[in-house]
C-alpha cells in the first residue's frame, strides 16, 4: 500500500448544537491512499454524504464538525489539517487539491452561465496568472477528456443531457488535476447504461491521471467492481473496511453480509436475495451498543451493551463487530 | 428573434383591442362630452356651435359608428387625441405632453432607485442571513403596509409647512417658468424630494423581501455548493451564482412596475398636488373631461404593454432557458 493522501481521524459531524444535536457521523477513521479508489457504501441516512461534506467543510447549517482531524498530504510540503485552514487557505485548497462530483447531476451546473464560463472561472480563480487563451485550450482538452465535443463549451446546461452534464462535472473536477476526487453518488441520477459508460471512463482517466477517489454510493455492487477498498458505513460509523475482493468473497460484519445479499450476482450459483429486515436506525435515538443489533440476525450477549470498536480482525481487514474480536494489539 | 416577433405581434393585437375598447366605452356611457359641455355652459351655446363640437369630438351624427371608429384611428395615427374641456381649447396631446415628464421624472426615477437599492439590500440580507439588513425587514414591511395617502399626508404634516425647506405641494415654485435653467431645476428637485422619499419608503420593502427570499431559495441549490467547493471567492459565488439566478423574478417584476409608473401615481400626485399625469387624470374625472380621460387611459395602456414587452426582452436576455434555439 502506498502513502496516505487523506487521513480522516475521529471525525464527528453533528446536526444542531448542544443536547438536541443529532450525531450523523461518529468518530470515523478512514484513510485514502494515493491513487486508490476507496468505496464508501451504506444505506440512506448512514452518514456517508455528511462525511463527505464534513471533510470538505461544505456542510450546510445546521451541520457542524464537532471533532476530529482531516489530514491532507500534499504532493510536496507538510501535511495540513483541512479543518483548521483559514477561509483563504481553504479556498485555495478546494478543487485544486480535492474536488467533488456531486449527487445532483442535473442541478450542479449554474443554469444561467455557459459551460465554458463555469469551467473557466475555476481555473481562473486558482491560477490567476494563466492567460485567457491558455484557459480556453485547457477547457477544450478537459471536455475532450470526458468524450464531449469541444464546441459544447458554448452550450448552456439545459442544452445538455443528464449524462453529458455529469461528464462536464467530472471534467470540471479534473480541471486542476487534484490529488483527491470525492464522488458523492455521481451516477445515481443516470440510467444504468450511462452509469456504466461514465464509470468506465472514470476508471480510464484515473489510470492516466492517477488521482485518488473517494466513491460514495449506496450501490455496493458498483463498488465491488470499481474500487480497490470498500468501507461500509452504518449509523454514522464505519463498520467494516476491507479490500474489495475480500469483502465480496467473505463479509465479516453481518450488515455487510446483508448488503451483499441484497443484489444478485451475475455469475456463479443462484442464491436467495434476502436483504436486511427492519429499517435504518433513527439518528436521534440510536440503540445502545452496536447500532445494528436490533436488525442483526447474529446478535448476542454484548451487542446491546457496548459499542464494538473498529479494529483489525484479520490482516488488512478492519471490522467493528463483537463476532470478530479485535486481534491482539487492540484497536489500531 | 422569432419569439420576439411573436410577442410583438401579440402586444400589437392587445394594443388594438385596448384602443378599440377605449373608443367604445365612452360611447356606451350615458350622456356624451358635448352634453356635459352644454350643461357646463348652461345652454348658452348655439346650435351651430353644438354641431361643430360634435364633429370635433368625433360624435358627428351624420357618421355611423364604423365611420367614427375609422375616423378615431385616423386621428390617433396623427397623434390627435382631441381637445380637452378642462383646458379648452388646448389639445389633449399637449396636456398629456406637459404632465407626462413630471410623472416619469418623479415616479420613474424613484421606481428605478427603489428597485436597485431594494434588490441590493435583498441580496445582502439573503446572503448573510441574520445580519443587520434582516433587522430592516420588519421596519420596511411596516412602512409599506401604511396606506400611501396617509404616509404622504403625515410626511406633509411633519416635514412641510410654513418656513420649512420642503414645499407641501406643486412641482415647482409658483412664478417660475418651466425651463432648463438655474432657477427652475433646483426648485423642481426641491419639490420632488418629499414625494420621492415617501414613494421610496413605501415601495422598497417589496424589492428587499422578494430578493431576499429568492436568495435564500437559490442558496440551497446544488450549483451554489459546487461553486463553494470550487474555491471561488465569496463575492463571485454570491453575485455570479446566487444573485444572478435570484434576480430573474425581480427583474420581470421591475419591468411590470415600470408599466404602472404612469397609472399608479394618482395618490402621490393628488396628495402632493404634483402636476403629473395622475393629478391630471384626477382633474379630468372631476370635470367629466372625456377626451383627456381617454387620452390618459391610452397612455396607461400603452405603457403597460411596452413594460410587458420589456419584461419579455429582459427575461430573454437574462435566462438562457427561455431562449429557443
Amino acid at each position: 500500500m502506498t502513502d496516505p493522501v487523506l487521513e480522516i481521524r475521529g471525525l464527528r459531524v453533528d446536526y444542531g448544537l448542544g443536547d438536541a444535536a443529532v450525531h450523523a457521523v461518529r468518530d470515523v477513521d478512514l484513510t485514502l491512499h494515493r491513487g486508490e479508489v476507496l468505496g464508501l457504501a451504506g444505506e440512506s441516512g448512514s452518514g456517508k454524504s455528511t462525511l463527505a461534506y464534513g471533510l470538505t467543510r461544505l456542510l450546510p447549517p445546521p451541520g457542524v464538525v464537532s471533532g476530529g482531524q482531516v489530514i491532507y498530504h500534499p504532493a510536496d510540503g507538510p501535511p495540513v489539517d483541512v479543518l483548521t485552514l483559514s477561509p483563504a487557505q481553504l479556498r485555495k485548497f478546494r478543487w485544486a487539491e480535492t474536488s467533488i462530483v456531486f449527487q445532483g447531476a442535473m442541478n450542479s451546473l449554474n443554469p444561467v452561465h455557459k459551460v465554458s464560463t463555469q469551467l473557466l472561472d475555476v481555473i481562473k480563480a486558482h491560477e490567476p496568472q494563466s492567460t485567457a487563451a491558455g484557459r480556453l485550450a485547457r477547457a477544450r482538452d478537459l471536455l475532450r477528456l470526458v468524450g464531449i465535443a469541444a464546441d459544447r463549451l458554448d452550450s448552456y446546461p439545459h442544452q445538455l443531457s443528464g449524462g453529458m452534464r455529469q461528464r462536464v462535472m467530472i471534467a470540471m473536477a479534473l480541471a486542476l488535476e487534484p490529488q483527491v476526487v470525492i464522488m458523492d453518488e455521481p451516477t445515481t441520477a443516470l440510467d444504468v447504461v450511462m452509469q456504466r459508460q461514465i464509470l468506465g471512463q472514470l476508471a480510464e482517466l484515473r489510470e492516466r491521471l492517477d488521482f485518488a477517489v473517494l466513491f460514495i454510493t449506496h450501490d455496493l455492487s458498483l463498488l465491488v467492481e470499481f474500487s480497490d477498498r470498500i468501507a461500509i458505513m452504518y449509523g454514522g460509523r464505519i463498520v467494516e473496511e476491507a479490500p474489495a475482493a475480500q469483502l465480496y468473497g467473505r463479509a465479516l460484519h453481518p450488515y455487510t453480509e446483508g448488503l451483499l445479499h441484497s443484489f444478485p450476482a451475475l455469475r456463479g450459483p443462484r442464491r436467495e436475495l434476502t436483504g436486511i429486515p427492519g429499517s435504518p436506525p433513527d439518528l436521534r435515538a440510536m440503540p445502545e451498543g452496536c447500532a445494528f443489533h436490533p436488525r442483526c440476525p447474529k446478535a448476542f450477549d454484548p451487542c446491546d451493551k457496548k459499542v464494538p470498536a473498529l479494529g483489525a480482525a484479520e490482516p488488512g481487514r478492519d471490522v467493528a463487530c463483537w463476532l470478530h474480536p479485535v486481534a491482539a494489539g487492540g484497536p489500531r | 428573434m422569432r419569439f420576439l416577433l411573436q410577442r410583438t405581434a401579440f402586444y400589437l393585437f392587445t394594443a388594438w383591442a385596448a384602443i378599440t375598447l377605449n373608443f367604445f366605452i365612452p360611447r356606451l356611457v350615458p350622456g356624451d362630452p358635448v352634453q356635459s359641455l352644454i350643461s357646463r355652459n348652461q345652454g348658452r351655446i348655439s346650435a351651430d356651435a353644438i354641431e361643430s363640437l360634435r364633429v370635433l369630438f368625433g360624435l358627428d351624427a351624420n357618421e355611423n359608428v364604423w365611420e367614427q371608429y375609422l375616423h378615431y384611428w385616423g386621428q390617433l395615427l396623427h397623434g390627435d387625441l382631441g381637445l380637452s374641456f378642462t383646458f379648452f381649447p388646448a389639445p389633449v396631446s399637449t396636456v398629456i405632453g406637459d404632465s407626462l415628464p413630471w410623472t416619469v421624472g418623479l415616479v420613474g426615477i424613484t421606481t428605478i432607485i427603489s428597485f436597485l437599492v431594494g434588490t441590493a439590500l435583498g441580496v445582502g440580507a439573503g446572503w448573510r442571513r441574520g445580519s443587520w439588513v434582516d433587522g430592516l425587514l420588519p421596519a420596511t414591511t411596516f412602512l409599506s403596509s401604511i396606506p400611501y395617502f396617509w404616509l404622504g399626508l403625515v410626511a406633509i404634516a411633519v416635514f412641510a409647512g410654513p418656513g420649512s425647506f420642503f414645499p407641501s405641494s406643486g412641482g415647482y415654485e409658483a412664478g417660475l417658468v418651466p425651463a432648463f435653467d438655474g432657477y427652475f431645476i433646483p426648485s423642481a428637485i426641491q419639490h420632488s424630494i418629499l414625494p420621492a422619499a415617501t414613494i421610496l419608503v413605501s415601495s422598497m420593502s417589496g424589492w428587499i423581501l422578494s430578493m431576499r427570499n429568492m436568495m435564500v431559495t437559490v442558496s440551497s441549490e446544488d450549483y451554489i455548493t459546487v461553486a463553494h467547493a470550487k474555491g471561488l471567492s465569496e463575492r463571485r459565488v454570491a453575485l455570479s451564482y446566487a444573485a444572478r439566478n435570484a434576480l430573474l423574478p425581480n427583474v420581470s417584476g421591475f419591468a411590470l412596475s415600470l408599466g404602472f409608473i404612469v397609472g399608479g401615481t394618482l395618490l402621490v400626485e393628488i396628495v402632493f398636488s404634483y402636476p403629473g399625469l395622475g393629478y391630471q387624470l384626477f382633474q379630468a374625472v372631476g370635470a367629466k373631461d372625456y377626451p383627456l380621460m381617454q387620452g390618459i387611459f391610452l397612455i396607461i395602456t400603452i405603457s403597460v404593454l411596452v413594460a410587458n414587452l420589456l419584461a419579455d426582452v429582459a427575461y430573454l436576455l437574462l435566462d438562457p432557458r427561455t431562449r429557443k434555439s
